[in-house]
C-alpha cells in the first residue's frame, strides 16, 4: 500500500493531474474570495460554475475561438453576479437565500438552454478543447517539466489569476477599498467611496471568475457539456476560502492539496486497494476532506468582519 | 436612489407585492415559452391542466407534494432559527435507508411502520446533529457542511445499492429489494393512488405550527432566529435550542425519504429524490417559513413540476422550465417581501 | 484660547437646514456660520439634533430644505465625497476605522483613484509622519488599528481628515471616550490646527469643555438653534439654561436607607476585570463612574450572568454562586437593563407582548411547555399602563417604538419581577429629557423599595446626582467606595484616569 502511494507520488502524470484538477478550483476559489473579502457570501457559486461551463462550451460550439468561449463564460457569470449583487447589496436580502436561488436559477438556465439548443442529442457533441502547451526549455526538465509545464493555457491562467488577485488585493487602492468594504463598510463610505459600488463590482468580477472555473471543465478538461458535471465543486471552493483563511496564497495551496488527494484517490482505485475498498469511499474523500479542513480552520481563521452584514448608508 | 424604511406597510403593500411577484413569474414563463418557439398561452394552459386537469393529475400533484411538505417543513423550522440546513437531501436519504433496513423483513406487522418511522426520524436528526454540534462548539459554518454531506450521502447510498442493500433480483440495477407489504404505507382511499404519507405530512405541518406558536421551545426558536444576542441575554439556552431545532428539522426531512420509500416507491433507488431536499428550500421560502403555508406552496411547487412534465411532453419545451420558474419565483418573492418593508426613493 | 476670529472670512455657512424623520423634526431651520481659525462648539442635550445636523453637513443625510456653503461654494447635498473634496473632515463619535487594516491603510483608503496602481507606501507614510509631528498626533502608521487604544484611534481619525488636506474639522462628541488627559491632548491638537488656519466644530454636551476650549457656541434644543454666543460673553449657568430651557434645578435625590449586602464580589477576575471587590447593598444606588471601555461591560455581564468569573468569589444574599448564567442570575433576583436596548434588550421583530416575557416566558407564563398567551397579553397590558409605554398595543412590533418607550417596556419587564439587585447599564443613553427623568425616578423608587441598584454611566453628572455610593472603574480595576459628596468631580476624574489605584489604598470591604 505504502509502496503504491510512493509510486504514484513520484510520477509526473500525477502532478500534472494535480495542477489540472486544481485549475477550476483556483479560478472559482479566487472568485469566491473576492466576493467574501468585499463582505458578500456568494452561494451562487455552484450554479455560476454550471452556467460558465455551459456558456463557454456553447460559444465555442457555435464557432467562437476558445478564448472567446472563456470571455463568454466570464460575461455570463458576471451577469448572474450582478443579479446576486443587486439583490443582496442595496436591498440587503439574505445572502444565503439569494445565493441558493441564484444557484438554482443558473443551473436550471444552463440545462434549459442546453436542451433548447440540442433537443434530440443522445451523445453530447464535442468541441476541440485547449491543447497542452509545453513551455519551451522548462518542459524539458525531467519529472518537473512534464508535471508542471505541459499544461493547457487555462491552467497557467489560473495561477496567473491567483497572482493578480493577490496583487490587486494587497498592493492597489482598489484592493484596499475592497478589503475595507468587507471589514468596515462605514469606514469606506466615510472616505467617499461607494460601498455598494465596490461590493457589486466585486461580486460581478468574482462570479465571472467562478464561471471561468466552470468553463475549464468544458474547454480544457473535457470537450462536452454534461449535466451534473460541476458536482459540488462550487461548495468545495467555499470550504477552500475558509481553509485559506481568506488569503489568495493559502487558498491556492488548499486547492492544490485538495486536488492532490483527488488525483491520489483516482489512482488508488486502480491499485489492489481499489479491489477491496468500494470506489464510493474514494469518491467521498474530497468532500470529507473539505469538512475536515473547515473543522481544522474553525478556530484560527480571521473572518472578514463585515461578511454577510448588509450596509445601509447613514446607519451605524 | 436609496432605500427608506416603511414603518407601517399597508395591507395592499403586504399582499400586492407578493402577488406582483407571482405575476412576474408567469410573465417569465411566457417569455421562456416564446423563446422555445411555443405558444405562451398554450404552454401555461398545458401546465395548468397537466397539474390539475384530471383526477389522475391531481393525485400525481398530491403525491409529488408529499415529500416537499416534509422537506419544506424541515427547512422552514431550521431557517426560522437561522440554522441554515441545506442538507435536507441527505437527511431524506437517511430516512429512506431506514425504511429499507427495517421494511424488508427485519420486522413484521404491526410494529414495522411506526418503528421504522421513529427510527427514520432519529436517523435524520442524528445526521443534522453533527453539523450543528460543529457549528455550536467550533463555529464551523453549517451551510457548507450540510451541503457537502449531501454528496457524501449520495455516494453512501450508491455504495449500499451496489453492495449490502442490492436487490439480488434487480438484474444488476442499483436498487434495493422491495419492502414487504406490511411495511408499506396503505392508500388513504382504496383505489385512489394516494398514500397515507400525504396525510402524515399534513399532520406534521399542524404539529410544527403548534410547536412554533404555542410552546416555549417554539418561542425560543423564533427568538434565537430573530436576535440571537437578545435571546442569549434573556437567558435562553441558545445552543440547546439550536440542537433541538436541528433534531426536529433533520427528522422531518428524513420522513420525506421514509414516506417516499414506504408509500410511493416501495424500494430505494438512486433516483428516489429529484432534489426534493433542495426544492424544500424554495417551498419554505415561498411560504415565508410558515408551516401551514408550506403545505400550500408545496402543492404549488409540485403542481408546477407535474404540469411542466406534462407540458414538456406535449409542447416540447424543456421540462427544466419548471426549475427556472421556481428559482425566479423564489428571487422575486424575497425581493417582494423586502420591498414591503422598504421603498426606493430618489436621492 | 486664540482671539475670536470674528473678523476672519466665513468658511462654512449652514442656511435654514430642516430635516424630518417621519413626524419628528430633527433639525428645524438651523443656520450657523463658521469663521477661519475659529473653534465653534455645538452644544445640546441628547436628541437635540446635533448629530443629524453634522450628518447632513457631511452628506450622510439629505436635508429636506436648506443649503450648505463651504468656502463660498454651495455643497451638493447627500455626497460625502463632495464634502471631503471641499475640505471638510469629520471625526465620528463611533470611529469609522477598519480594525484589521493598518493605520496607514485606513488613512489612505479612498484617497487615490481606485483604478490607479497607487503611488507607493513610502510617500504616504512620509506625509502621515510629518502630519503627526505638526499636529501632535503620535501614532505608528504601520500598527494595526485593532492594536490601538481608543485615544490613538481618534488620532487616526483626525489624521485621516488632515491627510486629505481638510480645512474644516468636525468632531462629534470627541471626548466621550477619552480620559481627561487624552482630552487635554486633543484640545492641544485643535489649538495647533486653528493656529494653522483650520476651523473646528466640536459637538459636546459637557459645559466645561465648551467654556474652556471654544471661541463661540451654538446651542440646540429640540432641533432648533436657541442661541449663538461668543464664549467669553457667557457662562456655564447661562449655557445650561439655554440647553435645557430653564435654570437647572439641582435635583436633589434624597439619600437611601442602606440595607444588607445583596451581592458581594471578592477578588474577581473575569474578562477585563482585575481583582475586583464590590458590595451592593439593598436600599442603595451604587454608581459606577468611568470612561467607557474600562471594564463596565464585563462587570455588567458578570453580575448579569453572561460572563463567568475566572477567579474570586461572588455571593448573592450571602450564598456563594456556583452555577451562573443569565437564567441563574434572573432566578437569583438580578434585574438587568442592558446597555444596548436594540441589540440585546429586545427582539425588534417580536411584539411588545413577546418582548415583555423574553425572560419570564418559561417560569411564569407557561405550563408543561405551553405558553399561556392570554396571561402574557394581560401582563403586557398591565405593563403598558403602569409604565406609560406609548404604543398601539401589546401586539405591535417593538421596532415601531421610540427609544424612550422601548426603555420603559424593558424597565417594566425588569421591575415587575421586583429584583433584589438591579443592574442599570447606561439606562438613559439616547433618551429625551422627559424619559430620562422617568427612568431616574424609577431607579430611585426601586432603591426605596429595597433593591440594590448598580448604576453604570459615562455621565459623571448622572452618577453623582443619583448615587449613594460611588466607585470608579479604570482599566478593569475598581476604586474604593466613596460616599455621596465625598469627592469632587475633579477628584473622581483623577481616579478615572487611574490615579490612586495601587497606592496602598485599602479597598472598602
Amino acid at each position: 500500500m505504502g509502496g503504491a502511494v510512493i509510486e504514484i507520488l513520484i510520477s509526473a502524470s500525477f502532478w500534472a493531474a494535480v495542477l489540472r484538477i486544481a485549475s477550476p478550483l483556483i479560478f472559482a476559489t479566487m472568485g469566491e474570495l473576492i466576493c467574501e473579502r468585499a463582505g458578500v457570501l456568494n452561494l451562487g457559486i455552484e450554479g455560476i460554475m454550471v452556467i460558465g461551463a455551459f456558456a463557454g462550451w456553447m460559444a465555442v460550439y457555435l464557432g467562437l475561438p476558445l478564448w472567446g468561449g472563456v470571455a463568454v463564460a466570464f460575461g455570463a457569470g458576471a451577469l448572474f453576479g450582478l443579479l446576486h449583487g443587486v439583490l443582496v447589496v442595496p436591498f440587503g436580502l439574505s445572502q444565503h437565500v439569494v445565493g441558493l436561488g441564484v444557484t438554482l436559477l443558473a443551473t436550471a438556465t444552463a440545462y434549459f438552454a442546453y436542451r433548447l439548443a440540442l433537443p434530440e442529442v443522445t451523445t453530447p457533441p464535442k468541441i476541440t478543447p485547449f491543447q497542452a502547451w509545453e513551455v519551451p526549455v522548462l518542459s524539458d526538465i525531467p519529472l518537473l517539466g512534464p508535471a508542471l509545464f505541459a499544461q493547457t493555457p487555462l491552467t497557467y491562467a489560473a495561477f496567473a489569476c491567483a497572482g493578480v488577485v493577490a496583487f490587486v488585493l494587497y498592493r492597489t487602492p482598489l484592493g484596499l477599498a475592497l478589503r475595507a468594504a468587507g471589514e468596515n463598510p462605514a469606514a469606506l463610505e466615510a472616505q467617499g467611496v461607494s460601498v455598494s459600488g465596490i461590493r457589486i463590482g466585486a461580486v460581478m468580477v468574482g462570479s465571472g471568475l467562478m464561471a471561468v472555473g466552470g468553463s475549464f471543465l468544458t474547454l480544457s478538461a473535457f470537450s462536452s457539456f454534461f449535466f451534473e458535471m460541476v458536482n459540488g465543486r462550487g461548495w468545495i471552493c467555499i470550504a477552500l476560502v475558509v481553509f485559506g483563511a481568506w488569503r489568495p496564497g493559502k487558498a491556492v495551496l488548499g486547492a492544490l492539496l485538495f486536488a492532490g488527494f483527488d488525483a491520489l484517490q483516482i489512482r488508488l482505485q486502480q491499485t489492489p486497494l481499489g479491489a477491496v475498498v468500494p470506489y464510493q469511499l474514494f469518491l467521498m474523500l474530497p468532500y470529507v476532506l473539505s469538512i475536515l479542513a473547515l473543522i481544522a480552520m474553525s478556530r484560527r481563521a480571521q473572518v472578514p468582519a463585515a461578511l454577510m452584514v448588509p450596509y445601509t448608508k447613514g446607519e451605524r | 436612489m436609496r432605500l427608506e424604511p416603511v414603518a407601517n406597510p399597508t395591507l395592499l403593500r403586504q399582499l400586492g407585492l407578493p402577488a406582483l411577484a407571482l405575476c412576474a413569474t408567469v410573465l417569465v414563463a411566457m417569455a421562456l415559452a416564446l423563446l422555445a418557439g411555443a405558444d405562451p398561452f398554450a404552454v401555461l394552459g398545458q401546465i395548468l391542466t397537466g397539474a390539475l386537469g384530471s383526477r389522475l393529475a391531481v393525485l400525481e400533484t398530491l403525491n409529488r407534494a408529499t415529500p416537499l411538505i416534509f422537506t419544506g417543513l424541515a427547512v422552514a423550522v431550521a431557517f426560522r432559527a437561522k440554522l441554515w440546513n441545506i442538507g435536507a437531501e441527505a437527511q431524506l436519504y437517511a430516512g429512506a435507508i431506514i425504511a429499507v433496513l427495517l421494511g424488508t423483513g427485519a420486522m413484521g406487522a404491526p410494529f414495522v411502520l411506526p418503528v421504522s418511522a421513529v427510527v427514520a426520524l432519529l436517523a435524520g436528526a442524528m445526521l443534522l446533529l453533527v453539523p450543528v454540534l460543529l457549528k455550536v462548539r467550533l463555529g464551523v459554518d453549517e451551510v457548507v457542511t450540510t451541503l457537502l454531506l449531501n454528496f457524501i450521502m449520495a455516494l453512501f447510498v450508491s455504495y449500499l445499492l451496489e453492495g449490502p442493500l442490492k436487490d439480488p433480483m434487480g438484474m444488476g440495477w442499483p436498487k434495493s429489494p422491495a419492502l414487504i407489504p406490511e411495511a408499506r404505507l396503505p392508500r388513504i382511499v382504496d383505489g385512489l393512488r394516494l398514500h397515507w404519507g400525504f396525510a402524515l405530512a399534513l399532520i406534521a405541518a399542524g404539529i410544527v405550527w403548534l410547536i412554533q406558536t404555542r410552546t416555549t421551545l417554539g418561542f425560543e426558536m423564533r427568538a434565537v432566529g430573530a436576535n440571537i444576542r437578545a435571546a442569549r441575554f434573556a437567558g435562553m439556552p441558545v445552543n440547546a435550542v439550536l440542537v433541538k431545532t436541528a433534531l426536529l428539522s433533520g427528522g422531518l426531512a428524513a420522513l420525506a425519504g421514509w414516506s417516499e420509500v414506504a408509500g410511493a416507491k416501495g424500494h430505494l433507488s438512486l433516483d428516489l429524490s429529484p432534489g426534493f431536499g433542495y426544492t424544500g428550500i424554495i417551498v419554505a421560502m415561498l411560504a415565508l417559513l410558515h408551516p401551514l403555508g408550506v403545505v400550500v406552496t408545496a402543492l404549488f411547487v409540485a403542481g408546477v413540476f407535474v404540469g411542466a412534465d406534462a407540458m414538456s411532453r406535449a409542447a416540447g419545451v424543456p421540462t427544466y422550465i419548471a426549475d427556472m420558474l421556481l428559482a425566479v419565483a423564489l428571487l422575486f418573492m424575497v425581493l417582494a417581501i423586502a420591498l414591503t418593508r422598504v421603498r426606493v426613493v430618489r436621492g | 484660547m486664540s482671539e475670536t476670529a470674528l473678523g476672519a472670512e466665513v468658511v462654512l455657512r449652514l442656511d435654514q437646514i430642516t430635516k424630518r424623520f417621519g413626524r419628528l423634526v430633527a433639525n428645524d431651520a438651523i443656520s450657523l456660520t463658521l469663521h477661519r481659525g475659529e473653534v465653534l462648539a455645538l452644544l445640546g442635550e441628547n436628541g437635540a439634533g446635533k448629530t443629524t445636523l453634522m450628518n447632513i453637513l457631511f452628506g450622510h443625510y439629505m436635508a429636506d430644505t436648506g443649503s450648505v456653503t463651504a468656502f463660498g461654494q454651495p455643497l451638493p447635498p447627500g455626497q460625502p465625497k463632495a464634502a471631503l473634496a471641499a475640505g471638510i473632515g469629520m471625526v465620528h463619535q463611533h470611529f469609522t476605522l477598519a480594525d484589521q487594516l493598518t493605520v496607514l491603510e485606513n488613512i489612505t483608503l479612498g484617497t487615490e483613484s481606485l483604478w490607479s496602481l497607487g503611488r507607493g507606501r513610502a510617500a504616504a507614510r512620509e506625509k502621515v509622519q510629518s502630519l503627526s509631528r505638526d499636529f501632535g498626533l503620535a501614532v505608528d502608521p504601520r500598527a494595526r488599528v485593532s492594536d490601538l487604544s481608543v485615544g490613538e484611534r481618534q488620532r487616526v481619525e483626525i489624521l485621516k481628515a488632515l491627510y486629505r488636506d481638510a480645512r474644516i474639522l468636525i468632531l462629534d462628541e470627541p471626548t466621550a471616550v477619552l480620559t481627561p488627559q487624552e482630552a487635554e491632548a486633543l484640545f492641544q491638537t485643535l489649538r495647533l490646527a486653528t493656529a494653522r488656519g483650520l476651523s473646528v466644530i466640536f459637538i459636546s454636551h459637557k459645559l466645561h469643555e465648551v467654556m474652556g476650549h471654544s471661541d463661540s457656541c451654538v446651542v440646540l434644543r429640540h432641533g432648533r438653534v436657541v442661541g449663538q454666543v461668543a464664549t467669553r460673553d457667557t457662562d456655564r449657568r447661562a449655557l445650561a439654561a439655554m440647553m435645557v430651557g430653564a435654570e437647572m434645578a439641582d435635583s436633589a435625590v434624597a439619600p437611601g436607607v442602606a440595607g444588607p449586602v445583596r451581592l458581594s464580589l471578592r477578588g474577581i477576575r473575569a474578562g477585563a476585570l482585575r481583582d475586583v471587590s464590590l458590595d451592593l447593598r439593598g436600599g442603595t444606588i451604587t454608581g459606577l463612574a468611568g470612561v467607557s471601555g474600562n471594564g463596565q461591560a464585563a462587570l455588567a455581564d458578570l453580575i448579569g450572568g453572561a460572563l463567568l468569573p475566572e477567579a474570586g468569589v461572588m455571593q448573592v444574599d450571602g450564598a456563594p454562586v456556583l452555577q451562573w448564567s443569565p437564567r441563574a442570575a434572573i432566578g437569583a433576583g438580578v434585574g438587568r437593563i442592558p446597555e444596548d436596548r436594540h441589540k440585546t434588550g429586545t427582539v425588534a421583530d417580536f411584539t411588545l407582548a413577546e418582548n415583555a416575557v423574553l425572560e419570564t416566558y418559561a417560569t411564569r407564563f407557561s405550563r408543561a411547555g405551553l405558553v399561556d398567551w392570554a396571561a402574557v397579553r394581560a401582563h403586557t397590558e398591565r405593563l403598558i399602563a403602569a409604565y406609560d409605554v406609548r404604543c398601539p398595543g401589546p401586539e405591535a412590533r417593538i421596532r415601531l417604538l421610540s427609544g424612550g418607550n422601548m426603555q420603559k417596556l424593558i424597565l417594566g419587564r425588569v421591575m415587575e419581577e421586583t429584583p433584589g439587585i438591579l443592574i442599570a447599564n447606561q439606562p438613559v443613553r439616547g433618551l429625551d429629557v422627559g424619559a430620562i427623568a422617568y427612568v431616574h425616578g424609577r431607579l430611585v423608587a426601586a432603591r426605596d423599595a429595597g433593591a440594590a441598584v448598580l448604576l453604570i454611566s459615562e455621565d459623571l453628572d448622572e452618577v453623582m446626582g443619583l448615587s449613594d455610593v460611588i466607585h470608579v472603574i479604570s482599566e478593569g480595576r475598581l476604586s474604593p467606595a466613596f460616599a455621596r459628596g465625598a469627592l469632587t468631580q475633579g477628584e473622581l476624574g483623577l481616579w478615572m484616569v487611574g490615579h490612586g489605584f495601587g497606592e496602598g489604598a485599602a479597598h472598602a470591604a
